[in-house]
């Protein structure tokens, strides 16, 4: 029997975007934490850390309440492209997104942190906008940290299960991902496709793991 | 030239006092030193004149524009203040190399001249060499001049020093010192420098500002602060080793001579205006200006007392001698030498070296 490889190429694909997107997002968010002093800045924090302790499925319930046919959202959604958000790719996405940035935020939040204030202000002393400031201070000094969080967020993203189910449900050839085929594999007993799949996702999970430690030690040491 | 009136109150933490700065200062062209221990807010005075922190009151004004003033709310961001910052590490961006410092500095400029005022820079600041390597790659001295060539790039108003010399050696010292004294000749713009090192003071600043405890304590060319403390706190923060708690006995301004009475003995100094009989003061002398001679076992004459020698420190250029009484002279290394087998001794205090507070 033929293994599909098609739910590992969804994988790494949803994988791929939920990683693009929690990076532009997840940067902005840490920045704004690290940076700036608001009221219920902690709680921002706390929210933003929330899909990292809730049960996957809260989360996935969570986003389908937000994001169903008769959400708000759902409804904008279908009205700007056409068809619902719910049970697509798509979704995957946004499940895998939210299941990846608690862990970019936090690390990012930490690594914006610890670069010397004294550049910063150097910087903001010689003219530079904040942007620039940012741009090109603050994340080129803290880059390395960034780019081993993001490699860790690419591997959550990979490994979501509940949420991926509950928004964007399990339809082959279309919504299901690699941790979701494992899981109806076994359930329909073919245990080869499960094991292959279960061997490479092992494998991607081991060289990224490597590269996001190797990543850090640099960081530590230049 | 820069007037700047700074209030900043900071409440108790659990890891900290109160703190309260409330400082006034003028600066034409030239150096002015803020002098003072660390704690005394002399890096927060340059923070708010840069606009790194906000202060709750004052006004700062540089030129002819405001760049703070909090009666009319007006708070120009630090890209708007065009002040010069030399920061105590330097904070050079570790990831760029020294012409890339300098050209981030100078990014505000149109592309062309971009290139020719840091090229311009590099050559002036003897960064040739250096110019291509990062700054962990570059020694000491070119890290010193490539901060301040970055700070000097965007021709700011006001150049801002925050310990410059601190953590380094003697020769890179020199070198430090020279190169300031060339920038205040040549950018006419008023120089703040912060530092807690006396001698830098009397080296590069016209004048000094003493900053104790968030205020200024005392102003003025350094040398004329020297001879005349305004008070013993002053004194102590100058490094003036001898201040003695002393009674004034007697005041005659018709033969311009005072006389005090301190550790049981009687000195005779200068008449002392503003001052009354039995005043009780501080009396303030520099250990350079006493002198220290053999005691013979003849009666001391005026002016003089016998002390016993406790100490003797060695300095590069000369000996302190601490005596009991807590009296600390110090004479050049040569008479020292002269003096060295002396069994008992007399300090002697000239009368226009005494000073009261």
């Amino acid at each position: 029997m033929a293994v599909n490889w098609f739910p590992l190429w969804l994988s790494l694909r949803v994988a791929a975007l939920a990683t693009l997107v929690s990076l532009a997002l997840g940067l902005w968010i840490a920045y704004v934490l690290a940076n700036r002093k608001f009221r219920g800045k902690e709680l921002l924090d706390a929210v933003v850390t929330l899909p990292l302790v809730l049960p996957p499925t809260v989360l996935g319930y969570y986003l389908l309440v937000a994001l169903g046919r008769t959400s708000p959202l759902g409804h904008l959604y279908e009205y700007l492209f056409g068809a619902p958000l719910v049970f697509t790719w798509q979704a995957a996405v946004v499940a895998s997104t939210f299941h990846a940035i608690p862990l970019l935020v936090k690390s990012a939040r930490a690594a914006f942190e610890t670069v010397d204030r004294s550049y910063e202000k150097a910087a903001r002393n010689l003219g530079a906008s904040d942007w620039r400031v940012f741009w090109r201070v603050t994340l080129p000094l803290s880059r390395r940290a960034v780019i081993a969080a993001s490699v860790l967020a690419f591997a959550r993203a990979l490994g979501d299960f509940g949420a991926t189910l509950m928004i964007a449900g399990d339809i082959p050839g279309r919504t299901q991902t690699a941790s979701i085929a494992i899981y109806d594999a076994v359930e329909s007993g073919n245990t080869l496709v499960a094991r292959v799949l279960v061997l490479v996702l092992s494998a991607v999970a081991i060289a990224i793991v490597y590269a996001a430690n190797r990543l850090q030690q640099r960081q530590v040491i230049g | 030239m820069i007037q700047a009136r700074i209030a900043k109150r900071f409440p108790p933490q659990p890891d900290s006092a109160a703190f309260s700065l409330d400082i006034e200062l003028q600066a034409r062209a030239g150096v002015t030193a803020l002098f003072g221990a660390s704690g005394a807010g002399k890096t927060l005075t340059l923070e708010c004149i840069a606009g790194f922190t906000r202060p709750d009151a004052g006004r700062i004004l540089l030129d002819e524009q405001i760049l703070f003033d909090a009666d009319s709310h007006v708070n120009l961001r630090p890209q708007q203040r065009n002040c010069g910052y030399v920061f105590q590490n330097y904070a050079l961006f570790p990831h760029m190399t020294l012409r890339q410092n300098l050209l981030f500095a100078a990014e505000r400029r149109p592309r062309l001249e971009r290139h020719r005022r840091v090229n311009e820079m590099i050559e002036r600041f003897h960064l040739a060499d250096a110019s291509g390597r990062r700054p962990h790659e570059v020694s000491g001295g070119q890290k010193q001049r490539c901060s301040i060539a970055r700070a000097l790039i965007g021709s700011p108003r006001l150049l801002l020093l925050d310990e410059p010399a601190r953590g380094l050696d003697a020769p890179l010292r020199a070198e430090l010192y020279a190169l300031l004294r060339q920038i205040r000749t040549e950018f006419q713009v008023p120089i703040l420098l912060v530092t807690h090192d006396l001698d830098e003071c009397f080296e590069l600043a016209e004048d000094m500002l003493i900053i104790r405890d968030g205020r200024v304590v005392q102003s003025g060319p350094p040398r004329k602060i020297l001879e005349q403390p305004a008070s013993v706190e002053v004194a102590r923060l100058l490094g003036i080793a001898n201040l003695f708690e002393a009674e004034i006995t007697a005041l005659d301004p018709g033969r311009n001579t005072s006389r005090l009475r301190f550790q049981d003995q009687e000195l005779t100094g200068t008449y002392y205006p503003g001052h009354l009989l039995g005043d009780r003061v501080w009396l303030c002398v520099r250990a350079e200006e006493l002198r220290a001679v053999k005691h013979n076992g003849a009666r001391p004459e005026p002016n003089q007392i016998a002390a016993k020698l406790l100490r003797v420190a060695e300095k590069p250029q000369s000996v302190r001698l601490e005596f009991s009484g807590d009296i600390a002279v110090e004479l050049p290394r040569q008479e020292f030498e002269r003096q060295k087998d002396n069994k008992d001794w007399l300090v002697e205090f000239p009368s226009g070296s005494l000073r009261v507070l």
